[in-house]
């Protein structure tokens, strides 16, 4: 089983948080700030992976990789193969990539309800979904599309954010 | 619009992202996420907020709460926004809701009845949303409200809700198994389900069900290796693919499924061999993923009835994954290693060099991966060097986690496989000094019983012996600063006990050293306990030897301290020291007598001396004991013998439906009755009252039982000792080494510890040098290996240190593994079996395919489905990830990091994606190569607009701003 998925710029900032089994918010901020200690101080050129039990159980590990500014980090138990892991993250990222033409940090700040919704698609309570990034791709822009249309429909009229300021 | 930044949101929170980026430190965006907080609180409040900004105000306290804020004001907000009728709005509050809450929050409550209608709901995307939540927020006490709607949807027409239908079923199995048992046949038959990726689903539930019971789906073994098999000839649509392999996440997990299956059923075992080869034979090494199908072969190989021709090729595998540059691969090579060597100990031999290499990476992740393996492979020939690498590196590690976790192997390492006592002490004391605090203090006492007890009663002078090297080591470490509390404890007692029994050292000397831990270590109560005591010890001992006794001056002040003492125990011991001061020699061999500590003592725990007294007083009247397990007037069978132990579970709460009266009450009876109960129900410990009843005789078996227990419990040293391990002339030869080792023993410790540490420096610094010192760190570490010489050299390293025969020793080594190996060969099936180029055997497999159904669906599928977005991802995507694979080295090296000016990818992941990381995040960067650029024509340029308007706003995310593609500006 997945146990979380975080992503989280090269100071420690997180960007994506997603825990499948409930973490109270200071745990998070604790289990975050311990793995980016940890990563922190991994070499470049050295394996992806990473025990973890200290943070996360007994025959927990880690998965990460480097996307330009970004850590992607899976977090997992036996039941999972880490290479797959590894693999599982980029079909992640092809993803991202898909969904916003070039993504960036910033995409995925602004956008992270959206990135949530396709991190869905691809696990589910902790369990591997789809694997397909076109099939993932398709499904957040059907989801998109309908919403964009619900907006359109009951769009509600709304005072300026710029004039409220 | 007006109201929205970039990236449509609005300016605000463009504004709070900026600032945070900007925070100088933690405090600083500590008080803005603080200020944030007070405007939402307020706003959010405001009466008819627009629903829009109400959603941004909700994402808000999203991203508040990520920054590990407490945003629990808002929770309720979120809550109502998932009744909302908007799918936007609705889909915002889930996620939020799936964000802040846990399963047993109180507002969940007042999602359910929302849930349940949007499971109904006719737009598939909603119910896709709302299963999301399920799988998440549902909790035992709900699952029956939402069940009925999910077993329902797994019968929906979209495949994407059936998939999410079985995954929200096994969401409910894991949470709480009772309610859903009678719904676990579901999950067999979705694996006939006409889509693939139900099918694939549907394995995650069953894999772990089979994991709790193999047997009861044994049946399945054929339908999954007929699976496996239809998905590695690429029966799947294509678009299962991936990186060129047919649906490798399906692959894994139907092996993973039939490692559970196949091991130890060489019936069931058999039935997979022929698929597993074909898939090792096509898997291709080249990719990651392809890998990753590898390794899980090889698990799965290790796993099952053990197949000599499966074997041979996982054992290729490791040595390709071994060979490899990638540290991935190489880390997967040692633990697949480490699963192999359990069936075929010789595959060892074959890496030895691979893995010293490990041994020696600065990758701490290999490093310890590799030293779990030698933790697998530690036998009594490699033991010495194999504790004296893990103490080596335990020294050097800061997690105190790992560091327990490493100690407490050599522990468990030295206590089974110890060549001889001499060398477990001195390996303890390595131990203790460098993570004493971190082990089992049960080790502690283990070592002080050994250090007493000697290793058998029938030697005592080799007992003597040890003793005195035991005390000479430690008046020689005892000098050093700062040793941890437990250490500390075995030291003082060791040389309070045996200090002065060899009359090498005087009384006075010893008393010395004791007095100076007493102050080095003043604050530390226990040590100050353990020391007075010794010095007792001491003290009586010279008294009853006739000698006058002296007491040193600190000495003295010590006892004066103690008599003073805020702590009664210390007090107590420091009065008693002065009573027996006064004490002549007669009197002082009575109370302490000499090696006391291995005089057993009975502790009769049944109290029966009690027996008369009890007896007493029922017959005045009184009410006869009872046990606290029949008091409550439940008497659970099961946890009885367990009682005492698991005393804290059974005052928890009880779920489980009161048993029916029984017709005896057992308590508040007569005491006829009461033993009558106590035949139905065996009691855990002797009762009083049923004791009085039986006859006087079967008192004394009672309490002999119970001191039998306790020995049990205070299992130690001795019994691990004599342990059968791979080499059997280690136990006959380290009984005889001992009074040799005596002589040696100062020199030993320093010898080995200098030795070792300088084979580690020198094969650091020096590359040439490397191959020998490792050769014979190999030939120490995997004993008999091939070749002979390199086993006379470890031989003759060893032999000042120990005395054994090594050549003889490891002979009788290799004779044990190849016996072991021939013993594992002889049970091989017909090799048929796994002649994997005759295509008849596998189509007439196929002709009885209970699966034929799924299959013909499954080629439909394929006819039907639109492949046009996988084929244009496929056009799209190779360029890029072709280079995805390479190691980072080869990219950055090749990369053109100095050339470029330093201009800072806009956090671009597709250069990321391309392989070239920035790993540091500072300094210069590389642009993404000239192919991508090509590649990526039109996005540039919508990436260019991005960069222009992330400037245009100021918006900084992480401190620095970062100029996308600067070269292309210029």
């Amino acid at each position: 089983m997945i146990k979380a998925v975080i992503v989280m710029n090269d100071q420690g900032k997180p960007r994506l948080v997603k825990f499948y089994s409930f973490q109270a918010v200071e745990k998070q901020h604790e289990l975050i700030r311990s793995i980016y200690g940890v990563l922190c101080s991994r070499a470049n050129n050295v394996s992806n992976f990473i025990k973890v039990d200290s943070l996360f159980g007994p025959d927990a590990r880690l998965v990460y990789k480097t996307f330009a500014t970004l850590y992607f980090i899976f977090v997992f138990d036996s039941s999972e193969n880490e290479l797959a892991m590894l693999d599982l993250m980029q079909v992640f990222v092809e993803t991202l990539d898909k969904c916003f033409h070039n993504v960036c940090e910033l995409d995925i700040i602004f956008n992270f309800n959206k990135v949530h919704s396709i991190l869905d698609e691809i696990i589910l309570g902790g369990q591997v979904l789809e694997t397909n990034s076109s099939e993932v791709a398709k499904a957040a822009e059907e989801i998109s599309k309908m919403e964009k249309h619900a907006n359109s429909v009951t769009l509600v009229p709304s005072i300026s954010g710029w004039s409220n300021r | 619009m007006g109201s929205q930044g970039g990236f449509g949101q609005s300016k605000e929170f463009l504004d709070l992202i900026k600032s945070i980026g900007e925070a100088r430190s933690k405090a600083e965006e500590d008080r803005i996420v603080l200020h944030e907080i007070e405007t939402l609180k307020r706003r959010i409040t405001e009466p008819d907020i627009p629903k829009r900004k109400m959603k941004e105000y909700i994402i808000r306290l999203v991203y508040v709460e990520m920054l590990g804020h407490d945003a629990s004001f808002g929770y309720i907000h979120a809550v109502k926004m998932t009744h909302d009728d908007n799918i936007h709005l609705k889909r915002t509050g889930y996620l939020a809701v799936t964000l802040f809450l846990n399963e047993d929050h109180d507002l969940i409550i007042l999602i359910v009845n929302t849930i349940q209608k949007d499971l109904k709901s006719d737009n598939y995307l909603v119910v896709c949303a709302a299963l999301n939540v399920v799988c998440k927020l549902i909790n035992e006490e709900t699952i029956p409200a939402v069940l009925p709607q999910v077993v329902e949807l797994l019968g929906h027409q979209k495949e994407a809700v059936r998939k999410k239908a079985v995954m929200a079923l096994h969401r409910f199995y894991q949470r709480a198994p009772s309610s859903v048992n009678h719904l676990i046949s579901n999950f067999r038959k979705k694996l006939c389900d006409n889509d693939p990726g139900v099918m694939g689903a549907t394995l995650c539930p069953l894999y772990d069900l089979i994991t709790i019971d193999v047997n009861a789906y044994k049946d399945l073994v054929a339908s999954f290796a007929s699976i496996l098999k239809q998905v590695a000839e690429r029966r799947l649509p294509k678009s299962y693919d991936y990186h060129q392999m047919p649906a490798p996440f399906i692959q894994i997990k139907l092996l993973k499924i039939l490692a559970l299956l196949g091991s130890g059923d060489k019936k069931a075992s058999e039935q997979m061999y022929t698929i597993i080869g074909d898939i090792m034979r096509k898997c291709d090494s080249t990719s990651n993923i392809g890998n990753a199908v590898l390794y899980e072969c090889i698990c799965c190989i290790s796993s099952i009835h053990p197949n000599p021709k499966l074997l041979e090729s996982a054992a290729d595998a490791i040595a390709k994954f071994l060979k490899s540059d990638s540290h991935n691969l190489k880390y997967l090579g040692i633990d697949a290693l480490g699963r192999l060597i359990k069936l075929s100990p010789e595959i060892a031999e074959q890496h030895q060099l691979a893995v010293i290499d490990c041994l020696e990476d600065p990758d701490d992740t290999l490093k310890r991966k590799t030293f779990e393996l030698l933790y697998k492979m530690t036998k009594s020939s490699n033991v010495e060097v194999i504790v004296d690498r893990m103490i080596d590196y335990m020294i050097n590690i800061n997690d105190s986690h790992y560091k327990t976790e490493i100690a407490s192997r050599c522990v468990e390492l030295a206590e089974q496989f110890a060549p001889s006592n001499q060398w477990f002490i001195q390996t303890m004391n390595r131990v203790f000094e460098h993570a004493g605090d971190l082990v089992n203090p049960k080790v502690a006492h283990n070592l002080m019983r050994l250090i007493a007890e000697g290793f058998g009663e029938e030697d005592d002078t080799a007992d003597s012996q040890l003793r005195s090297s035991a005390v000479e080591s430690y008046l020689r470490i005892v000098v050093e600063p700062k040793l941890p509390s437990t250490f500390l404890q075995v030291i003082c007692w060791v040389l309070g006990e045996y200090g002065t029994a060899d009359g090498k050292y005087s009384a006075s000397y010893i008393t010395g050293k004791l007095c100076d831990v007493a102050e080095a270590y003043s604050t530390d109560d226990t040590v100050k306990a353990y020391a007075i005591s010794a010095l007792m010890k001491i003290y009586s001992f010279e008294i009853a030897a006739g000698r006058k006794v002296d007491v040193l001056p600190e000495c003295q002040s010590f006892i004066e301290e103690l008599l003073a003492s805020h702590s009664t125990d210390l007090q107590q011991r420091a009065y008693e020291l002065q009573a027996i001061l006064g004490l002549d020699a007669n009197v002082a061999t009575n109370i302490m007598p000499m090696d006391a500590s291995c005089e057993d003592i009975e502790i009769d725990r049944s109290l029966s001396f009690l027996n008369s007294y009890v007896q007493q007083s029922i017959e005045k009247g009184a009410q006869p004991y009872i046990p606290e397990g029949e008091r409550s007037g439940m008497t659970d069978v099961s946890s009885f013998r367990s009682q005492e132990l698991h005393e804290v579970s059974s005052h928890a709460l009880r779920f489980e439906a009161y048993e029916l009266p029984k017709p005896v009450m057992p308590s508040r009876v007569s005491p006829i009755e009461q033993s009558s109960s106590n035949e139905l129900v065996p009691a855990p410990e002797p009762s009083y009252h049923a004791e009085m009843h039986q006859v006087a005789s079967s008192v004394p078996s009672v309490s002999d039982t119970g001191s039998l227990e306790l020995k049990l419990k205070l299992d130690g040293v001795q019994r691990k000792w004599g342990r059968p391990t791979y080499s059997s002339a280690a136990p006959s030869t380290s009984n005889a080494d001992i009074p040799k080792i005596q002589n040696g023993a100062p020199q030993l410790d320093a010898v080995s510890s200098s030795s070792s540490k300088a084979v580690s420096y020198d094969s650091r610094r020096q590359q040439v040098e490397i191959s020998a010192e490792k050769q014979k760190l190999a030939a120490s570490l995997f004993g008999g290996t091939s070749k002979s010489h390199k086993r006379q050299s470890s031989g003759s390293q060893k032999v000042p240190k120990t005395n054994i025969p090594a050549a003889e020793k490891s002979h009788v080594a290799k004779n044990a593994t190849s016996d072991t190996a021939v013993l594992e060969r002889t049970p091989q099936p017909p090799p048929d079996l796994l002649d994997l180029d005759e295509s008849t055997v596998s189509s007439s497999a196929q002709s009885l395919d209970p699966f034929k159904q799924l299959e013909g669906l499954l080629d439909l599928n394929q006819d039907t489905s639109t492949l046009t977005t996988s084929d244009a991802s496929a056009s799209g995507a190779p360029d890029v990830m072709s280079l995805y694979g390479e190691t980072t080295l080869n990219v950055q090296s090749g990369g053109v990091p100095n050339l470029l000016p330093a201009g800072r990818d806009e956090a671009n992941l597709l250069s990321g994606l391309a392989g070239t990381p920035n790993r540091d995040g500072h300094g210069e960067n590389t642009v993404t190569n000239p192919t991508q650029q090509l590649n990526k024509g039109p996005n540039a340029k919508e990436s260019l607009e991005k960069d222009a308007l992330v400037r245009q706003l100021g918006v900084t995310p992480t401190g620095q701003n970062p100029n996308l593609f600067r070269d292309l500006l210029g």
